[in-house]
């Protein structure tokens, strides 16, 4: 495979075509937060906390590392000042969400993201996506899947899969970045409230 | 909704995953919400993974989860009927059905809803109910029209 070559703050870095800039980091050892990847998934560029800045003819943009192939001659940005001002405002708002979360918490502290900016809204859950996609692609168990969408979406457990599967596997909690609290609760909750139709009728 | 329709309904859609949707709407609009067996029946004949299908049947307002009465209202409360009194319509239905936006009665006869526009401002205020438009209503023209409903 041809060998394509790009900049990643100011190093000159070789990768293969279909790689993500995410990879070509990584692996000359440049550091790029991250939340919703993992190496075992397909990425899914859902915590857009891997934002960094591309320059390519002279135009310069935005883009979700972990989701964005590597192209040949493009110059890569990964800490500068628009890159760390958006990942400031990306952790503010998912702090809102889960305050206590120790990953979000040293990042917030490189960053200087204040946790109180906006007003708390634990759900403690991101939407990284982390458990649902290990389930559907690793175990191939589907046993939680989002439910509901835009500010109500949230992860559920489907209880027949769930009673038969997730008391030996329990992978997905250590996963979670916020913790595994969230999967936790709402596993324990599909196995022991009593059966109902299925989600809350909505408003 | 027994078994053997719902695999009719799928079988006509040749049994293609890619066809999800489209069943999942045939068995809404025949049997008015999406009960868990028809759902787990779907899962299993399109082999695609039940945490799949309930994110797509509560991410769509088309689908519902819970039972719904057998004549859906839909109240207009865009701007054009909610100036001429949609409020006051709303009013209306709920007290003549008993129930409020997003509720369906015991008896499983209506279910209200309230939407934004209806596309037919004129008409207004505006109110549909199972698909049929009602324009110009007024508090008593509205009792007048739920009577026709059984």
């Amino acid at each position: 495979m041809s060998e394509i070559l790009l900049q990643i703050d100011g190093k000159e870095v070789g990768a293969t075509e279909g790689m993500t800039l995410l990879e070509a980091a990584r692996k000359v050892g440049i550091s790029i937060p991250t939340l919703c990847h993992h190496e075992k998934l397909e990425p899914y560029g859902g915590c857009r906390l891997c934002t960094v800045e591309v320059e390519s003819r002279g135009w310069t943009k935005l883009v979700v590392a972990c989701v964005y192939p590597v192209e040949k001659n493009l110059v890569v940005r990964t800490r500068s000042e628009k890159v760390d001002r958006i990942r400031k405002m990306i952790l503010e708002l998912l702090l809102a969400h889960a305050p206590d979360a120790f990953a979000l918490q040293d990042l917030a502290k490189e960053y200087g993201a204040d946790k109180d900016r906006f007003e708390k809204e634990a759900s403690f859950c991101i939407h990284c996506g982390l458990c649902v996609r290990y389930c559907a692609e690793v175990k191939k168990k589907n046993a939680v899947g989002f439910v509901d969408r835009g500010t109500r979406r949230e992860i559920s457990f489907i209880p027949e899969i769930a009673a038969k599967e997730c008391w030996n596997c329990k992978e997905c909690f250590p996963l979670c970045p916020t913790e595994a609290l969230q999967a936790a609760f709402v596993l324990t909750k599909a196995l022991f409230s009593p059966p109902h139709p299925g989600p809350e009728p909505r408003g | 909704m027994d078994n053997e329709r719902i695999d009719q309904i799928i079988d006509k859609h040749q049994c293609e995953a890619s066809s999800l949707i489209q069943v999942l709407l045939e068995i809404q609009s025949e049997n008015h919400w999406l009960p868990k067996e028809a759902l787990e029946r779907v899962s299993e004949k399109l082999q695609v993974p039940l945490t799949r299908i309930r994110h797509i049947a509560t991410f769509y307002k088309a689908f519902s989860l819970v039972p719904k009465g057998r004549h859906e209202i839909h109240i207009c409360m865009g701007t054009a009927c909610h100036v001429r009194g949609a409020t006051r319509v709303l009013d209306t239905v709920q007290d003549l059905t008993g129930i409020k936006p997003g509720e369906t009665d015991l008896e499983l006869k209506f279910s209200l809803e309230t939407v934004n526009c209806l596309g037919c401002c004129a008409l207004g205020p505006v109110m549909e109910i199972g698909g049929k438009t009602h324009g110009k209503m007024a508090p008593a023209k509205t009792a007048d029209v739920l009577k026709n409903y059984e």
